[in-house]
């Protein structure tokens, strides 16, 4: 069984570990700062968190004793825009999107084949590759480059953000991400050149001639199976997708009970028919459908879905689950998921009962196991 | 030389001691201060090297106009104050 996690909160990084006793806090870092991203990484044992000042910006912080002490590592720098070059305008709020970083909104190691590659997910949407560890970063340009950047805006936040990368177990070169707005993307040459997939999403955000443009498809989150990499699930803005192809092709899922609005989405690490989501009510309102707070479990690839309340409050509970904050550890029975108001609670038998490790916390923005 | 001194919670997050430096811009007399304190440039500076959006510079108690290039001029007896702007929080 899984034994330790990490919420990054917008005060700090809190670990949380299997005792005894049972779940518990056993220590925090960088407390009063907002921790957007975290991740741990397997490869090495390294501990890597994002941090976010409200005054000086976002770092980056790399712990190898398991956050005791923490070194500041490099931060992705964005390319300085010359003068000749035009600003891109956002096309939804005819703003100029800044060429600066403001949010580290993705973390992920790559593949075991590849020891000191990381992937970085920016706001505003951009990605970064490191090869040393996080000791420097360059702007992945084949993306970067791309003319469709110009037509992404942002979904939840003022500009666009890549918040998914997906590292394919089998090909570390095979890199799946998404990004709000601006469709699924993927490389099969570590980041060389990029394809545009999606086909089958559907924005009903957008007016009707460009609903299935893949390029503005706003992805909230997208998980793929560890055992099986072609499969993957997307809790999209307008509902939950499947692909059994590697994102080439989408199929919606209509089941979901009792809604298939949502930001997070996981899935079993073995079994590509078994995901988890956290519903809400669509779309202005992002609350817990009737304010009872469930996960939502499929089984059989979306054809059910089952609300998993045991343990969870099913009266005036107005918690919201963002993207990064539900996760089910390698064993695939252990869960936990963190709300906007600060609660956090684990499972420990693939959802069916849920305990609240805390109801004091942070808002959380994400959790990840170790 | 114009002296340059952080707020003290900056000294929370790295290294930033009140200094005398050279200088007879706000860019030049941070310039030396981070010659001396590398990692501070980052807390100071965005990654496009202006002011960050939440970081304040005072020179002699006026808050300076130029936060792109930090052009704005400092006397020998300068005192250039680098504070939290209230707008991040």
């Amino acid at each position: 069984m899984s034994t330790k996690f990490y919420l990054g909160t917008r005060k700090g990084l809190i670990q949380v570990e299997r005792l005894e006793r049972g779940w518990e806090i056993t220590r925090t870092s960088f407390l009063g700062v907002s921790v957007p991203m975290l991740l741990p990484d397997a490869r090495d044992g390294r501990l890597i968190a994002a941090v976010e000042h409200g005054h000086y910006g976002g770092k980056l912080h790399a712990s190898s004793d398991d956050g005791l002490t923490w070194q500041e590592i490099a931060v992705p720098v964005f390319p300085a825009r010359a003068d000749d070059e035009p600003e891109i305008i956002c096309p939804m709020s005819q703003k100029p999107i800044p060429q600066s970083l403001e949010k580290i909104w993705a973390l992920e190691a790559g593949g075991p084949d590849e020891p000191g590659v990381l992937w970085c997910g920016t706001v505003p949407g951009a990605l970064f590759k490191s090869t040393d560890g996080g000791a420097s970063w360059k702007i992945v340009e084949g993306l970067w480059n791309r003319a469709e950047r110009k037509e992404w805006f942002g979904g939840g936040m003022d500009w666009p953000g890549i918040h998914s990368v997906c590292v394919d177990p089998r090909d570390s070169q095979h890199v799946t991400l998404a990004i709000s707005c601006g469709g699924v993307w993927a490389t099969h040459d570590g980041g060389v050149s990029w394809e545009l997939l999606g086909k089958g999403l559907v924005a009903e955000f957008m007016p009707p001639s460009e609903q299935e443009n893949l390029n503005i498809q706003d992805a909230h989150r997208i998980a793929c199976c560890a055992a099986h990499p072609n499969h993957l699930w997307l809790q999209h803005h307008n509902g939950i997708f499947r692909s059994t192809d590697a994102a080439h092709t989408w199929e919606r899922v209509t089941t979901a009970n009792p809604s298939d609005f949502g930001f997070a989405v996981a899935v079993h690490p073995q079994d590509p028919l078994t995901a988890w989501f956290v519903p809400g009510t669509q779309d202005d309102r992002r609350l817990p459908v009737d304010a009872a707070l469930c996960v939502m479990r499929t089984r059989d690839g979306g054809q059910t879905f089952e609300p998993l309340r045991t343990g969870l409050p099913q009266h005036h509970a107005y918690h919201l689950v963002y993207r990064h904050c539900l996760e089910v550890s390698r064993d695939g029975r252990t869960l936990a998921f963190g709300s906007t108001t600060g609660s956090v609670w684990i499972s420990e038998d693939s959802g069916d009962t849920w305990q609240r490790l805390s109801a004091d916390l942070p808002p959380v923005y994400c959790v990840r196991f170790a | 030389m114009p002296r340059v001194e952080f707020t003290r919670n900056l000294a929370r997050q790295t290294t930033a001691p009140p200094c005398q430096v050279e200088g007879e811009t706000v860019a030049q007399a941070l310039e030396a201060v981070f010659a001396r304190h590398p990692a501070l440039r980052s807390y100071v500076m965005d990654d496009q090297q202006a002011v960050r959006k939440h970081v304040v510079v005072f020179v002699d108690g006026t808050a300076i106009l130029d936060r792109q290039h930090l052009s704005d001029a400092v006397r020998p007896d300068s005192e250039i104050f680098v504070m939290q702007a209230l707008s991040g929080g």
